[in-house]
């Protein structure tokens, strides 16, 4: 004797246990930012945003790591985005499909999945060593400048194809070059979309840990230069809560990381949003 | 004129991503190559490392990569399948776009935030619920399973979006339900794009770094089961460049050098599979 499902069972049970998974995903999710928060919102005083890290980190603030944050930040996002949105409007505006369109294609998403170790290990030995940069800011900016690239490139690259392509013709007739099309016409229709891709490439820029301690290094001194070596956020954290150093302050460095990626990430999506519900 | 060169320049900079590819191949190989040889493969792929002393062996951490991404597979598949199915054939409009910036948030959360989580929640968990040290097999699969969820749903999900509505129109008009559809005809429709999904959720996986050394536990031996202390490919990497000199040197980037051969694999397999259609 042979116990069946029928088929409309099968789908309600189908139904709940696919809902209670995505739930269980949307709460762990959740649970991470409301743990994070809860324990280090308290630790957020202006002392501890603005005050020298003293003590290795078990006194003090974190002004040299937010400033060090913020140089590498800036290095990778002024270096990466010119690259990133030329990439795209040569992806768009100058390839028929092609050997060259795939070459580029393919180093672009090969790009995307080369783990941040590995741009470590290169950052290291190509900006570091063999470039004889040191640790500092600079080679810490130039390494997450390739790494953010093909999230710059890809996104832009959406961006500019979903200019519509009338507006491409309006301006030639209008007498415009190929150039000043792109440039007076696609790229400013273009920009809410660029700029999501770029901010999302900051977003990564800022939590990653592996690709700047080989190469910005983890000095806790304010930055004077782009040559000074320096510990990012990110770094700081990391070393706070596995060396034990300080939990407090850990959870409290760890509450400026995640409300810096939830605005980041909340920017990058109202862009977005009025940019489609301007071209969909 | 102006628009030769900058069509000329624009193809330069659009080289930019295939030419750093290039450069950090080169880097990486040059480095870790010649010490491969010098070694001689039985010492590499031996289970002694000892690299200040002449022992070069991976083979405990290539094990401990294996049995990390294992792990996060048997985490990540069944709930990033469920939450694409979920979202593209369950959900309103309303819900997918409540849905999607969440999972791209679960996607930009640092992964020493994720690390840091499995250290003061999951690992005393495991320790107190299974005995043993709690930083283990189990406590990295499960923190590696969460973090490549992002990449299985959407690239998942944008698979069954791309099968086209016919197929379901047809599947209820013979009277098949919902889920007799997505089992029987949707999943295998979208299949190389969830696989595709799948195989870039597994390059993530294999190339985490910062989380798994955080609370894997790190002890060189091959682990006896998943409440045991393990140590990848990356977490080697990671521990010891700093004050690697030398031969020492030379062999964590012979290890990057293994680690990047299988990176660029599964990429490849990935982009073959989704440019196919």
């Amino acid at each position: 004797m042979t116990f069946r499902i029928g088929p409309r069972t099968s789908q309600i049970i189908a139904y709940v246990a696919l809902l209670t998974m995505t739930a269980i995903m949307v709460i762990v999710l959740f649970f991470i930012i409301f743990y994070i928060l809860r324990n280090g919102l308290g630790q957020l005083t202006l002392e501890f945003l603005t005050d020298k890290t003293r003590e290795m980190g078990k006194e003090g603030g974190i002004l040299p790591s937010i400033m060090g944050t913020l140089f590498i930040t800036i290095v990778a996002t002024v270096i990466a985005t010119p690259l990133g949105v030329g990439s795209a409007v040569y992806l768009v505006e100058y390839t028929r499909g092609g050997p060259i369109r795939r070459i580029i294609s393919f180093g672009a998403d090969c790009l995307a999945g080369v783990p941040s170790i590995i741009f470590g290990l290169f950052g290291f030995i190509f900006f570091v060593i063999s470039m004889n940069l040191g640790w500092s800011i600079l080679s810490g900016g130039l390494t997450l400048a390739v790494m953010i690239l093909p999230t710059i490139i890809r996104t832009s690259e959406e961006a500019i194809k979903s200019v519509p392509h009338t507006y491409r013709e309006i301006s030639y007739s209008l007498g415009g070059g190929k150039l000043d099309t792109i440039l007076r016409v696609v790229l400013p229709t273009a920009m809410p979309g660029i700029l999501t891709g770029v901010i999302l490439g900051i977003g990564r820029a800022v939590g990653e840990t592996a690709a700047v301690i080989f190469t910005a290094g983890s000095s806790l001194g304010l930055p004077t230069s782009i040559f000074s070596s320096t510990r990012t956020l990110a770094v700081h954290f990391y070393i706070l809560a596995r060396e034990g150093i300080s939990m407090p302050k850990a959870y409290g460095t760890a509450a400026v990381l995640i409300i810096i990626i939830l605005a980041i990430n909340f920017i990058a999506y109202r862009l977005m949003h009025r940019f489609i519900a301007r071209y969909y | 004129m102006k628009d030769k060169i900058a069509e000329k320049l624009l193809l330069f900079v659009a080289l930019s991503a295939i030419m750093s590819l290039a450069l950090i191949t080169f880097f990486i190989f040059q480095q870790g190559i010649p010490l491969i040889f010098k070694a001689g493969l039985g010492n590499f792929l031996s289970l002694k490392w000892a690299p200040t002393r002449g022992g070069f062996g991976i083979l405990s951490m290539v094990i401990g990569s294996l049995m990390v991404t294992v792990g996060a597979l048997a985490v990540g598949i069944p709930f990033g399948l469920a939450a694409a199915i979920f979202l593209a054939e369950f959900s309103s409009k309303t819900i997918q776009k409540t849905l999607k910036p969440i999972i791209e948030l679960l996607a930009g959360i640092p992964s020493v935030v994720y690390g840091f989580i499995g250290i003061v929640i999951l690992v005393p968990f495991i320790r107190v619920t299974f005995g043993g040290p709690g930083f283990s097999v189990l406590a990295a699969s499960i923190i590696l399973g969460i973090m490549i969820l992002p990449t299985i749903v959407s690239i998942s999900y944008d698979a069954l979006l791309a099968v086209p509505n016919t197929y379901r129109e047809g599947s209820y008009a013979v009277g098949a339900t919902k889920w007799q559809t997505i089992v029987l005809l949707l999943l295998p429709a979208a299949r190389s794009g969830i696989v595709a999904g799948i195989i870039l959720g597994m390059g993530r996986a294999i190339g985490e770094t910062m989380a798994v050394i955080m609370i894997a536990g790190n002890a060189l031996k091959i682990p006896g089961s998943i409440f045991d202390s393990v140590r990848t490919l990356t977490s080697t990497i990671a521990l010891e460049l700093g004050y690697a000199a030398g031969d020492h040197r030379g062999a964590l980037f012979a290890c990057g050098s293994i680690l990047f051969l299988i990176i660029i694999v599964l990429n490849i397999v990935a982009i073959r599979i989704t440019s196919r259609k």
